[in-house]
């Protein structure tokens, strides 16, 4: 009797080690599986565009890059206008964002009081969850008439007698354009860039500081002389970032950018972003060649994010392995 | 001593000017808050959660909008974070600091910040050809793609925060891992978790770019997930670069709905991660 209940039991006991190492392999196969679907959502999105922009890649060759000509009407389309758009409009937003950014940085990890810092900094970082679609909405409600009633006729009329400024701020004030988008974009990712700043100021250790004060330097000296160079890799990377996001933001810019595809010198003038482009065109596109154009387009605004987000996160990975503590 | 007095000067110029810069910064993000309360309040109103997106002219609210968004980031959120949770899973507790695990967590970074539009074209080429119209499921699947990589990102972080040892406990009780992670780890990592599904409704709420060519747009009512389907973000656009008063006054206040959504979401998904670090302390 006794050896036949202890042998039910192991049996069930077996059977249940059994289901348990089942369940495992299963359980195991499954978090694989999704792990590798982050590796193939990427590469699916790389496939899907060179799929679909083949047709007007395939017409128009490496001449898409470099043309200005962007005309539904005879099915001809370049990349050159809303690729100049993208980078001047990010230039501008980096330009503005990136002194900005740094000056609160060192306000908030330095000289603010003790107890306004956390306030400050959870204010900046909640902005940062803001929808883009508000920039826009501001751009171009409230910021797009004050340019253009008293900022960009003042820019004009004090440009003029300037040789290579009044080639920049030249031409009727629209409110809207190049300046008006690469402002909005620069207040939206002026919360990204700050808090990856701060975050690289406050790892300096405090040890070099101390050191550095230890030998008289002021504090304007040791932000500058050792806190900037000791966390310099993170402050690129921050701004490699943050120029990502300008450089694939859409709807903060679509609003205000005017959606012209012509390539103009002075930055009052409406232009077009790859991504506005897209985003005002796609669903009114008819033809496939036209739709293929502005698929190619995105393939190119994937391959230029992807490139420099790859390399922000790049630096920002070795800044945290470098001084992370080994477990 | 004159080129002390130097030093210092520039120091005090420097400091003042940090200053300074914090309150430019903050003061055009203040203003941009502070329109936005005043224009959508003032265009606020029952009318709002309870008649439909209007023709020009005449009045009406966002219902459809509202009930599409919410329709479409509940779908999103329903398929992104199971995924973006198994995928940190297996990051956390199987994979570790494993090649594949870096080249995930890499990629996964890069798919965090690339640009939404690309995620809408995506999901175009991938649904919307196929499918041959545009549908809300499109929208809903384009929103769970970008879900999942804000889900992997803080989940990850979240469990790795649990003690090895209570691993190791379970461990020699007989348990297999997945035993551990589902009744030892998960739970321990409950609020950690919460707060990843709360930050990714958040940033998927706001989403514009990706509705624009997958869901499109819907005047009317329609519950109908193989269909085009209102939604505030998309209406908020075109509503704003429409010519007519009422249509502008309806984007604002669906603008200021979403954001404070988006808002109060952030908060607490802050608040439950606080509770959370507590919780971690007590258990060392």
């Amino acid at each position: 009797m006794m050896a036949m209940a202890s042998s039910t039991i192991s049996v069930e006991l077996a059977l249940r080690l059994q289901r348990e190492a089942r369940f495992e392999r299963a359980f195991r196969l499954l978090t694989l599986a999704c792990a590798v679907l982050v590796l193939a959502i990427l590469g699916g999105v790389a496939l899907a565009l060179v799929h679909g922009s083949w047709p007007a890649l395939k017409t128009f060759g490496w001449g898409f890059l470099v043309r200005e000509i962007w005309n539904p009407v005879t099915d001809e389309y370049g990349a050159l206008a809303p690729l100049y758009g993208t980078v001047v409009t990010s230039l501008i937003a980096m330009c503005i964002a990136v002194p900005v950014a740094f000056g609160i940085a060192i306000f908030l990890t330095e000289s603010c009081p003790r107890w306004l810092r956390q306030p400050i900094s959870t204010a900046i970082e909640l902005l940062a969850a803001v929808p883009s679609i508000v920039f826009g909405l501001w751009g171009l409600f409230v910021l797009a008439p004050i340019l253009q009633h008293s900022v960009q006729p003042w820019l004009i009329h004090a440009a003029a007698p300037m040789p290579i400024l009044n080639q920049l701020f030249k031409g009727p004030p629209f409110g809207i354009g190049l300046l008006t988008a690469g402002l909005v974009l620069a207040v939206m990712v002026l919360p990204f860039i700050t808090s990856v700043m701060r975050e690289v100021f406050l790892m300096t250790p405090v040890s070099l500081k101390e050191a550095a004060y230890g030998v008289g330097a002021t504090q304007w000296e040791v932000i500058w002389g050792v806190v900037l160079p000791a966390s310099r890799a993170g402050v690129i990377g921050g701004i490699m970032l943050g120029l990502g996001r300008a450089l694939g933001e859409t709807m903060a810019v679509t609003f205000v950018i005017g959606n012209a595809h012509r390539i103009s010198g002075s930055l009052l003038a409406p232009g077009t972003t790859i991504s506005a482009a897209i985003a005002n065109e796609f669903t009114e596109a008819v033809g496939d060649l036209y739709t293929s154009s502005l698929l190619a387009l995105g393939l190119l605004l994937f391959a230029i994010t992807f490139v420099i987000i790859a390399a922000a996160r790049l630096l920002l990975l070795r800044l945290e392995m470098r001084t992370r503590p080994s477990k | 001593m004159k080129h002390f007095t130097r030093r210092k000067i520039r120091g005090a110029l420097a400091l003042w000017a940090s200053g300074a810069a914090t309150a430019v910064g903050l003061a055009a993000l203040t203003a941009i808050l502070w329109t936005l309360i005043a224009r959508g309040l003032a265009g606020l109103s029952w009318a709002v959660f309870s008649a439909m997106t209007p023709a020009p002219g005449s009045q009406g609210g966002l219902l459809n909008a509202i009930v599409g968004s919410l329709i479409m980031t509940g779908i999103g959120i329903a398929i992104g974070a199971p995924i973006g949770m198994l995928a940190a899973t297996y990051l956390s507790e199987y994979g570790k600091d494993s090649r594949l695990s870096t080249v995930i967590r890499f990629i996964n970074d890069v798919l965090l910040s690339a640009p939404s539009i690309v995620v809408g074209l995506f999901v175009y080429t991938l649904v919307v050809v196929t499918m041959g119209h545009f549908s809300a499921i499109a929208g809903a699947l384009s929103l769970a793609i970008i879900a999942i990589p804000v889900t992997v990102r803080t989940t990850d972080d979240m469990l790795r925060l649990i003690p090895e040892s209570m691993r190791h406990g379970s461990a020699a009780l007989g348990a297999q891992p997945w035993r551990t992670i589902t009744q030892i780890v998960y739970p321990a990592a409950r609020n950690g978790l919460l707060t990843g599904v709360l930050l990714a409704i958040a940033r998927i709420a706001g989403e514009t770019a990706p509705l624009l060519f997958t869901a499109l747009n819907n005047q009317f009512w329609s519950a109908n997930l193989n269909a085009p389907m209102a939604n505030l973000p998309v209406v908020i656009f075109q509503f704003a670069m429409s010519p007519y008063p009422n249509w502008q006054s309806l984007a604002w206040t669906g603008a200021l709905l979403i954001t404070a959504f988006v808002l109060f979401l952030s908060v607490a998904a802050r608040i439950i991660a606080g509770l959370f670090g507590g919780r971690e302390r007590r258990v060392e």
